[in-house]
């Protein structure tokens, strides 16, 4: 299938350059990525869930898996097929890569009088993402905003989100909780990755379109046994991403979304959706963009120092502790804070919306609570109070 | 025994009151950091050590089992008298432990099935945290506590700080160590959702949804998951037991325990002292 391939050192390939890749072609840029230094990750089954994990090969790929996914349920089952990526993404996110759940900002050392103090940086290997989302990058994309593009650029998520490369894999097969295309964050990508990915199945057979999206990415396919890209696959590509368009059933109305939040802080809703919301936090783990964190020192009996950084969230108490309490004690001023920084604030602070539509906090809510539900409740109440007023 | 008054670490007691000894014994379990911490602190009286006591007043008290005789509600004012610090350790000492069950039985009904001559003993007809009868500086939940928590808390009374013991829900341990959430994967019954953490997502982590061990945590909706898990299948008996085992008495468990119709505390009885056979 490789005989229209010339040797991949004669190869020139660019950026903007597409090409065909077989199965076995995967497997080999796995491998070349990894001889070329990088820690490769991607999707993983593991514990009954589609989960980041390392890959030594693209046999680590769900190959074969699907998932099924509605408010507060998930669930994966093997169709015995060849598709790696036809499945929508899991309770893991990439997050976690470049923004781990606890990291150590400091350590001090007690000499004396006197302190000594290690802030280093860990050095890692670099790495590289192999079936990355599209709602993935675009998440990735705000959490750069956040923490290496203002005006303190967080060290250690620099040091690991800059050098890594990503190969993203557009979507297929979007779950019931997917709403990416209301935000513009999927289900096809346009820029942002090293290599784009479109898994093809059909009369020519199973193989990937790749689009390469830089000139690291060019090196790492002209490595890999590949063929040209043909128009054949191009127009198979816009096919299959319309259907995931219009197979995805959930939408979020983003047209005036971030003014009707902010003017219905008051709506009786907040206090509807508190009586079900659990404040156990899952909507903001699982979220790729949910950025907050708790900085505490803490000391052991010799007298060191460590300062550590962990995953918070506005669901916690603890969260908005000021001198005498919390400011958000109950759990209807904790929701209303979260969705609308996620929603409408966000854009104030950070020139985007704060969702990329993933539906993860849809899915891992341990009762089901629906983000675009709770949208449109606050919008047909708005509307009600509005019609109220004028009369 | 002699104190040394030229010693001039601060003093550690550990008192057991109704208990299993396995929150004390977590305080042995911190092998790797036992002798730094019995360098920092004078371990004045701690009787699953030694057998040494030395008077007090101490600096620290840790406080170990929950007021379930005359003798003990009398005994925990004078541990408090003699205390600077008085923190309370596991679900016994903070909410009443397993014991507590019997406040909502008859008065002397388990006493009765357990032992041969119940009118030997001299109980209260409750078990209740040390918190209904002193001042607690401090509570460290857990059954048993976790033992980097004891650490923590110990570290940072000797440093006088505020010790980092988040009162959140297990499902933040859950998430940070990727264990996938057994509720809507498997649909288990697991009160991690309105459970404190500390013990590091641990039963999750092996397939076996939360038994609470650690208490409510701090906004525990507890009505809200007990719908989800009624929609699940759960049973309201099956439901009820799940909030009625450790933390049986902390508040928020016991009013979803009695909402999902088990018996309410104090059904036929006043909680004066009684001989238990009575």
């Amino acid at each position: 299938m490789s005989t229209t391939t010339p040797p991949p050192s004669e190869v020139s390939l660019r950026r903007g350059d597409v090409v065909r890749l077989w199965p076995e072609g995967l497997d080999g840029l796995i491998g070349v990525l990894r001889d070329m230094g990088y820690d490769v990750k991607g999707p993983t089954v593991r514990d009954g869930a589609i989960v980041p994990g390392r890959l030594d090969g693209a046999h680590d790929l769900p190959v074969g898996w699907r998932d099924e996914q509605s408010p507060g349920r998930y669930a994966v089952h093997w169709a015995n097929d060849e598709l790696a990526f036809s499945w929508a993404v899991g309770p893991g996110s990439w997050k976690a890569e470049f923004f781990p759940a606890a990291q150590v900002q400091w350590h001090a050392e007690r000499h004396g009088d006197t302190y000594r103090f290690n802030e280093s940086v860990e050095s890692l290997r670099p790495l590289a993402i192999v079936g990355a989302r599209p709602c993935e990058l675009a998440a990735l994309d705000v959490l750069d905003r956040v923490l290496r593009d203002g005006a303190l650029p967080d060290p250690r998520y620099v040091a690991r989100r800059d050098g890594a490369f990503v190969v993203v894999v557009e979507c297929a097969r979007p779950a019931s909780t997917c709403f990416c295309s209301s935000m513009g964050a999927g289900p096809g990508i346009e820029g942002g990755f090293d290599l784009a990915l479109t898994e093809l199945s059909d009369a020519d057979g199973h193989r990937y379109l790749v689009r390469i999206g830089s000139e690291r990415g060019a090196l790492a396919i002209a490595r890999v046994d590949h063929e040209q890209g043909l128009d054949v696959d191009r127009a198979a590509r816009v096919i299959q991403l319309d259907a995931s368009v219009v197979g995805m059933t959930r939408q979020l109305e983003t047209d005036g979304l971030a003014e009707l939040l902010v003017r219905n802080q008051e709506n009786p809703r907040w206090l509807d959706v508190a009586e079900r919301c659990l404040s156990c936090a899952n909507c903001t783990l699982v979220c790729p963009t949910c950025f907050c964190s708790d900085v505490h020192d803490t000391t052991d009996v010799t007298g060191a120092v460590t300062r550590n950084r962990t995953w918070s969230s506005c669901f916690d108490l603890d969260h908005s502790f000021l001198h005498g309490g919390p400011v958000r004690a109950s759990s209807s001023s904790r929701y209303r804070q979260w969705m609308t920084h996620k929603l409408s604030t966000w854009w104030d602070q950070f020139d985007t919306s704060g969702c990329v539509g993933c539906g993860r906090c849809i899915t891992w809510c341990p009762v089901g609570i629906d983000i675009t539900d709770e949208a449109k409740a606050i919008g047909r109440s708005d509307r009600a109070l509005a019609v109220g007023r004028s009369r | 025994m002699t104190p040394d008054t030229r010693d001039s670490r601060p003093t550690l007691a550990v008192w057991k009151f109704a208990s299993c000894d396995g929150c004390q014994l977590s305080l042995l379990d911190c092998e790797d950091e036992l002798l730094a911490l019995a360098g920092a602190v004078r371990i004045a009286h701690f009787t699953e050590m030694s057998r040494t006591s030395l008077p007090g007043p101490y600096d620290i008290s840790l406080v170990e089992g929950s007021i379930t005789t005359p003798d003990d509600a009398l005994r925990i004012q004078e541990v408090r008298a003699s205390s600077r610090h008085l923190v309370t350790i596991g679900a016994c000492a903070t909410a009443g432990g397993v014991q507590g069950l019997r406040n909502f039985a008859a008065s002397g009904e388990y006493a009765g099935l357990v032992y041969a001559h119940p009118e030997y003993l001299r109980t209260l007809d409750t078990s209740t945290p040390i918190s209904a009868h002193v001042k607690v500086d401090f509570e460290l939940h857990g059954c048993p506590i976790d033992r980097g928590q004891l650490l923590e808390v110990l570290t940072a009374f000797l440093a006088g700080r505020r010790p980092v013991v988040p009162g959140h829900s297990v499902c933040q341990e859950c998430k940070s160590r990727g264990t996938v959430c057994l509720v809507v994967r498997d649909a288990t019954s697991c009160l991690g959702p309105v459970t404190r953490s500390g013990c590091g997502a641990l039963c999750p982590s092996l397939g076996r949804g939360c038994f609470g061990c650690f208490g409510p945590s701090d906004s525990a909706n507890t009505a809200s998951l007990s719908r989800q898990l009624a929609e699940h299948g759960a049973s309201d008996l099956e439901l009820a037991r799940l909030f009625r085992t450790f933390n049986a008495n902390a508040p928020e468990f016991l009013h979803q325990s009695v909402a999902l119709g088990a018996a309410s505390p104090g059904r036929d009885r006043t909680t004066s002292e009684s001989g238990a056979g009575s």
